[in-house]
């Protein structure tokens, strides 16, 4: 065969990798094409991750053959498959905190004079880079430690472009981003595609795919499951690939009439800071609120002032009725107030990763197996079991460290440490983040059922189709403050997005929303 | 441009902060000295400074990995130990002596290196064992105190130039232009800071890890064999002193984090740590010019030491999201 159109760019076939008894991959194979958007689709623990640590040399492969243009390749370390042209942008970001965005940007292959850095030249190249995917506001001398996730990402991605790669992988690379922000990307990788690029995508919004992907392969237990052009499927048909049984609707429903009563939550006038103007709500006990807009516009912020996190927040929060002082997360989950908050990095706000499933559970909740200071370890023991069952949590044992389970089982122990502590009002920081299918739908339906219980939940989802099907009303933000509430039938994405943008009132007009856009 | 230099500004903040706090301090110890500043009074002082300036820029550089390196103060003894037996006789054989001592210092900093890097051994425990591997061999080079010297070498380094400018803080330049600056601006340096900040992401980066810890180690190893070749000029004499490699190690410390150098790693700068050096340093040059016993330095280098550290954690007071505090 000679290069060409129909040669792929890379292509493996029969990979195979075990971690110990757990099978990662089983006789996989994959080809991606230049100048195409190639998506890849399963479920978290499919084999996806494995399947691109493989191309990244991330991973060694215990069987199977790789292929760069029809040549037979091994990457023995992600330098060598650098080297060979394949730029990854990882889930878990690769950055350095501490260095420049420059100097991460650079970091691979830095440009030289006389064997020293040449700091102009890596500027030039930063400053190129950043402005390649749309993110030219980025100072190319700000520590990375200084950013949002957001931006942090697109200077992931801007590291990867820098390189120049033939093959660019991008592992949920825009799972921390808002909605304009992943239009950018998505220009981005179209000129690339013109260029000839060749793009793996991997995202589990399935609107994004929708959106941009020329070929689909899904994987399912970590084996191939089959390739097909985007667009010639149904979202559902997809779905039933991805998880392997028939799709039912992935929201639970709604009750009819909203509750009444008196609020579990009331806030007034909360500001903190300039990021924080001046927000009132209500949440009455069984609602789901969900807080919306594009991202940075205070919402992880609202979140953690009312979790006690932010020094001097104005305002005043109620809580059942009673006024309650935001001084720390040990406050805030206090009986009498029993807020609980699912954070938005569960690796370094939600586990102690190298302790076991067990102590990661208990660990908000420990008091109430406590007597006088000691751990009662039977009480905790039977409290853990309960959570894992009801959680469906898969761990081998619970006495494993929770580093060794899946993303989604991850979360998954995150939210049950916090269920533990018998939370009233429970505030969850963009929690589907990287997680996959059949996983989201639980945690939905987990959602309806404490509202049902009783609590008040406060939702913040980058996702709009979370916002939509999951919440009784929905708050966007829009610089600090409440710019809309929407409520039942007005949560359509075209009023999301439009109160994200702040262009006020358009639901009775659609034309006059899209001539707005 | 403004953004421009308030970044470049906060980059070097901690340099910054530890070189003001020195230059007040040495300027309180001139105009309250005596003799003002002679030559002499120069002299020793940047003989003492540089001496602790260059085992501090030697921490400094495993402290960016996010490493440590507990041997700085027992290589120290040691080459100075081996500098008193044979940098001594004609001028050829004081070069090859000092190219000896030098590549006894490469070859401890290598050791530990080896087993940080390959042993992949924690750093404070590796270096902790091999500390006390070289007081052994210090011990057995020079079991009492004594030795000597090349009086006219040792004369010339550790006395001063035209000008009164003292020669020892020549070879502290001379060590910072040869060696510090193309380091911080190499890729493997570069890698140093990298690992520090976050080592999966610098492996993901495809930075070469390995490579780069091995010459942050070495490099300590060869500042600390600098330092030892001074140490001997100063003293005409070597020491297997138990008490002098322990307060070095721990002095140098102390004098990185003066100097705003993170121990977490990723940040900082050997620059930093040779103000930290001199500012630890004048502590008790003050107390002698304040005509305090000097059985009150240990107390009073600890207060400055707290002091100085929480100049650094000013910043504290005006972070307004608590989780900042624990990152």
């Amino acid at each position: 065969m000679t290069a060409g159109a129909g040669v792929p760019l890379f292509r493996m076939e029969g990979v195979s990798k075990h971690y110990g008894g757990v099978r990662a991959l089983e006789d996989a194979r994959f080809h991606c094409l230049g100048g195409r958007i190639h998506a890849i689709l399963g479920e978290n623990g499919a084999g996806k991750s494995t399947l691109i640590k493989v191309m990244a040399g991330v991973v060694q492969p215990d069987s199977g053959t790789l292929h760069m243009a029809d040549r037979p390749v091994t990457f023995r370390s992600p330098s060598a498959a650098a080297a060979a042209g394949i730029a990854c942008v990882f889930q878990e970001l690769s950055l350095l905190p501490d260095l420049t965005v420059a100097d991460n940007i650079a970091i691979s292959d830095p440009p030289r004079r006389f064997g020293l850095i040449d700091r102009r030249a890596q500027r030039r190249i930063a400053e190129a880079a950043l402005a390649r995917v749309g993110a030219e506001d980025i100072h190319p001398l700000i520590p990375v430690r200084d950013l949002p996730l957001s931006r942090r990402q697109m200077v992931e991605i801007a590291k990867a472009l820098a390189r120049n790669p033939r093959i660019l992988i991008l592992d949920e690379a825009t799972s921390a981003l808002a909605a304009a922000e992943v239009e950018k990307v998505f220009s981005t990788l179209r000129q690339l595609r013109r260029e000839g690029m060749a793009i793996v995508y991997i995202s589990h919004r399935m609107h994004e795919i929708a959106a941009i992907a020329d070929d689909c392969t899904v994987y399912r237990n970590g084996r191939y499951v089959g390739t097909f052009p985007a667009g010639s499927k149904t979202d559902a048909e997809i779905v039933e690939m991805i998880i392997g049984r028939e799709y039912r609707n992935v929201f639970p429903p709604k009750p009819e009439t909203p509750p009444g009563g008196v609020p579990a939550l009331r806030v007034r006038d909360l500001s903190w800071s300039n990021q924080l103007n001046s927000i009132s709500l209500d949440i009455r006990p069984g609602e789901v609120v969900g807080l919306g807009g594009l991202d940075g516009q205070g919402q992880r912020e609202l979140l953690l002032a009312l979790f006690g996190v932010l020094d001097g927040v104005a305002g005043t929060v109620e809580v059942a009725g009673k006024r309650v002082a935001l001084t720390s997360p040990t406050a805030a989950k206090s009986r009498g107030v029993a807020m609980a908050l699912i954070p938005e990095d569960r690796k370094t706000e939600g586990l102690m990763l190298a302790m076991s499933v067990r102590e990661n559970l208990s660990f908000a909740a420990l008091g109430r197996f406590a007597r006088f200071g000691m751990i009662d370890r039977r009480a905790e023991a039977a409290a853990v079991d309960e959570m894992l069952a009801l959680l469906k949590i898969r761990c081998d044992d619970p006495g494993q460290p929770v580093a060794a389970l899946s993303g989604g089982n991850q979360q998954k122990v995150v939210i049950g440490k916090w269920l533990l502590t018998q939370p009233e009002v429970i505030l969850l920081n963009d929690p589907t983040r990287g997680i996959d299918v059949g996983t989201k739908q639980e945690l939905y339906q987990l959602l309806r059922r404490l509202a049902e219980r009783g609590a008040a939940i406060l939702f913040y989802s980058t996702d709009y189709d979370e916002l939509i099907g999951c919440c009784d009303r929905v708050l966007v933000l829009y610089d600090g403050a409440v710019a809309r509430t929407l409520e039942g039938a007005e949560i359509t994405e075209r009023n999301l997005v439009a109160a994200a943008f702040n262009l006020g009132t358009l639901a009775g007009a659609p034309g006059a929303a899209e001539a707005s856009l | 441009m403004k953004t421009e230099w308030r970044l470049r500004l906060k980059e070097q903040r901690g340099v910054l902060l530890a070189a003001a706090l020195f230059v007040a301090m040495f300027t309180l110890y001139i105009a309250k000295h005596p003799a003002g500043l002679t030559v002499n009074v120069a002299n020793t002082a940047a003989n003492k400074g540089v001496l602790l300036a260059l085992v501090a820029m030697a921490q400094t550089i495993p402290v960016l990995t996010s490493g440590l390196d507990l041997s700085v103060g027992m290589v120290l003894v040691l080459t100075n130990c081996l500098a008193s037996t044979i940098v001594v006789g004609s001028p050829i054989e004081v070069a090859l002596g000092i190219v000896a001592v030098l590549g006894a210092g490469v070859l401890c900093g290598a050791v530990n290196a080896a087993v940080v890097v390959y042993g992949r051994i924690q750093p404070i425990i590796a270096t902790l064992a091999t500390s006390s591997i070289y007081y052994g061999i210090a011990l057995a080079l020079r079991p009492a105190p004594g030795g000597d010297v090349a009086t006219g070498f040792a004369d010339a380094l550790t006395g001063s130039v035209t000008g009164g400018i003292p020669a020892s803080l020549l070879l502290l330049l001379g060590v910072v232009v040869v060696i510090w600056l193309p380091y911080r601006r190499s890729v493997l340096g570069r890698a140093a800071y990298a690992i520090g900040s976050a080592e999966q992401g610098a492996y993901m980066s495809g930075v070469p890890i390995d490579r780069a810890k091995f010459l942050a180690y070495a490099l300590a190893g060869l500042l600390s064999a600098i330092a030892g070749l001074l140490l001997t000029c100063i003293t005409y004499s070597g020491e297997a002193s138990a008490a002098l490699g322990g307060s070095y190690t721990l002095t140098a410390i102390a004098a990185v984090v003066v100097g705003g150098t993170s121990l977490f790693g990723g940040s900082g700068s050997a620059i930093g740590s040779i103000f930290g050096a001199f500012v630890l340093r004048t502590i008790g040059d003050l107390l002698f010019v304040f005509d305090m016993d000097a059985l009150w330095q240990p107390l009073f280098l600890g207060a400055v030491l707290l002091a100085a550290i929480s100049l650094g954690s000013f910043r504290l007071l005006g972070v307004r999201n608590r989780l900042e505090l624990y990152r």
